[in-house]
């Protein structure tokens, strides 16, 4: 591979590294705000159940455009939802990052998502592949479609009072 | 669950016209038994007719307990039978819905056809030359349908099912109005389990007065006319009532019983982008009517004894696992060929209030698990049941209350007394 090709794939794998795990540290601290900061308007926020693609036209866990992402923050933060006051706390780590394609502006990455909730004293265990169309623009990336599909996505799950 | 123990569980001293005993939400002995004389006695509802809509095509499912699996044979006909070979126990199928000619043992390689019978075994000769094959099928329920919801019961006793279901029929059928012309499909489901008695789950079907409390953040997060038609509470034009046999139906939205009425009424905000579209697309007025007028649903809930419901816009299906836990499908519904815009508004609003992620159903499993862990104090204390008796009316069919009255779960337990005592 040409060496100067090499070193940008390397460094936007770095860049796109540090995006996605600055945004999980976002989300176990709940620091929504900030969250909604790095979604492009028209972006869409999926959790699919089982392996389609076509989420307009299939249920989801969520398919949330702008509206619906500032809904449920809002519906985190203001206290009325009894299963988000308090929410069950988390702990992530996302790893295995690889960049699938790079086309224009866009630029496609997949990781690993493990994450523990706690809540009532017990503790819970999730999995999900994650896959971000990133834009990349002169403030950063931004967030055009993040799809997080959890390993039993259409198994019997719980309720969730945190995003993943 | 130490005090609990001297309680009596025999069900006239759990079950009283204004409140029910503790025992009814955590003990595993009355579980054991509800299991045997509720679920194995009346008709379970298992799947809709959509879920498996070709000959061969077939979805597991569960009556109680139990495994089952559903299916539709070359000539059409819906057999539904346990999960488990006849030779040495092993399930026949894992896969969770899909199409086949017929169901293989993994362990010896037993085959069974499409109705459940036994076809053919790996060197049978061992077995004797009186071996009766037709002695050794898929261990077989009785099966109805109405309306494309197909219930089985392993009670060959059991009345029929329109008769079981008696004055709910007719409510099926005004809930089915919401396919606008189209056949009710299903779209998908949403799956949650929840630490909960499964009682629980059958209650808040029939609980309007939980709604503008637990269901608050949903309520703000809608347009204020959208706002105004789920404040049913406030407006107080609702009611409930008792269909018999532990059925009922809690009418929300009277406006919005038969889908069929008021066409000419003007066309909600929150659906005027989804009417556009249907015209543009070239759907003629009235139709455009019709299916705008269907899209959020109907506005009743029907609940059915022991573990289906009809739900404004979804079907609500619960399975017990024990005392503590249940299993709960919010399952969405569409219009089988209808316009694509139409079904994404469906499923879109299905996303917005059920299942795991949706801005409703979180909430209603944090309230549910807090019973679960509020039972375990104060086991001499009452679990009320006595909200609207002060002002219940005869109905159509059976007491009529306050849209937020109990009085549908009064009917549930009626049901769940006379079962439990027979």
């Amino acid at each position: 591979m040409n060496e100067m090709i090499k070193r940008d794939n390397d460094s936007l794998l770095r860049d796109a590294e540090a995006f996605i795990w600055a945004e999980a540290d976002m989300l176990d601290r709940q620091d929504y705000d900030a969250w909604l900061a790095l979604w492009s308007e028209e972006g869409f926020y999926t959790l699919p159940i089982g392996d389609g693609e076509d989420f307009a036209n299939t249920l989801n866990l969520c398919h949330d455009d702008a509206k619906m992402r500032r809904d449920r923050i809002a519906r985190f933060q203001q206290g009325f939802s009894i299963s988000s006051a308090p929410p069950a706390r988390t702990i992530r780590t996302v790893s295995r990052f690889v960049i699938d394609e790079v086309e224009g502006d866009e630029v496609t990455v997949r990781c690993a998502e493990h994450l523990i909730e706690d809540k009532f004293g017990r503790q819970r265990i999730w999995a999900a592949n994650l896959s971000y169309t990133l834009i990349v623009t002169p403030g950063g990336f931004k967030i055009r479609h993040k799809v997080a599909r959890l390993l039993n996505s259409d198994g019997m799950l719980n309720s969730f009072s945190y995003l993943f | 669950m130490n005090s609990q123990n001297k309680i009596d569980i025999t069900p006239h001293e759990l079950v009283f016209k204004d409140h029910i005993r503790t025992p009814m939400y955590e003990d595993p002995r009355l579980f054991e038994e509800e299991m045997q004389k509720i679920f194995k006695k009346t008709w379970v509802w298992v799947a809709h007719e959509s879920e498996f809509p070709e000959k061969g095509s077939f979805r597991l499912s569960q009556v109680g307990l139990e495994p089952v699996i559903v299916v539709r044979d070359r000539k059409g006909a819906i057999h539904v039978m346990v999960n488990r070979c006849r030779h040495r126990a092993a399930t026949v199928c894992e896969v969770k819905k899909g199409k086949t000619s017929s169901f293989q043992c993994p362990y010896h390689g037993w085959g069974y056809g499409l109705d459940g019978s036994l076809r053919a075994l790996p060197y049978p000769e061992q077995y004797g030359d009186d071996f009766d094959k037709a002695q050794h099928g898929l261990l077989k329920l009785r099966t109805e349908s109405y309306a494309g919801m197909v219930f089985a019961t392993f009670n060959e006793e059991a009345e029929p099912l329109v008769d079981f279901l008696g004055p709910v029929t007719k409510w099926i059928d005004l809930f089915m109005k919401q396919g606008a012309g189209y056949p009710v499909k299903v779209l998908g489901e949403h799956q949650f389990s929840v630490p909960m008695n499964w009682k629980v789950q059958l209650e808040n079907t029939t609980d309007a007065y939980h709604f503008p409390v637990v269901h608050k953040s949903f309520l703000q997060s809608l347009d204020d006319e959208t706002e105004e038609v789920f404040s049913f509470l406030d407006q107080g034009k609702g009611y409930v009532e008792d269909l018999g046999n532990g059925h009922s139906v809690m009418v929300m939205i009277p406006e919005l019983v038969d889908l069929d009425d008021n066409l000419e009424a003007p066309i909600p905000e929150r659906f005027t982008e989804l009417a556009r579209e249907l015209r543009d697309e070239g759907y003629p007025d009235e139709q455009v009517r019709r299916i705008v007028r269907a899209v959020g649903g109907a506005g009743f809930n029907l609940n059915l004894f022991p573990n289906v419901s009809f739900s404004l816009a979804f079907f609500r299906v619960l399975t017990p696992v024990n005392v503590e836990r249940t299993d709960i499908r919010h399952i969405a519904i569409g219009m089988d060929g209808g316009p694509e815009a139409a079904n994404q508004v469906r499923l879109r609003l299905h996303e917005h209030f059920q299942g795991p992620m949706g801005f409703g159903s979180p909430d209603d499993a944090e309230v549910w698990e807090r019973i679960q862990r509020g039972v375990k104090g104060g086991a001499e204390l009452p679990i009320l049941l006595n909200r609207g008796l002060v002002d219940e009316q005869p109905g159509e069919v059976g007491p009529r209350g306050h849209i937020s009255a109990e009085t549908g779960m009064r009917a549930a337990y009626d049901m769940w007394k006379r079962m439990m005592q027979a």
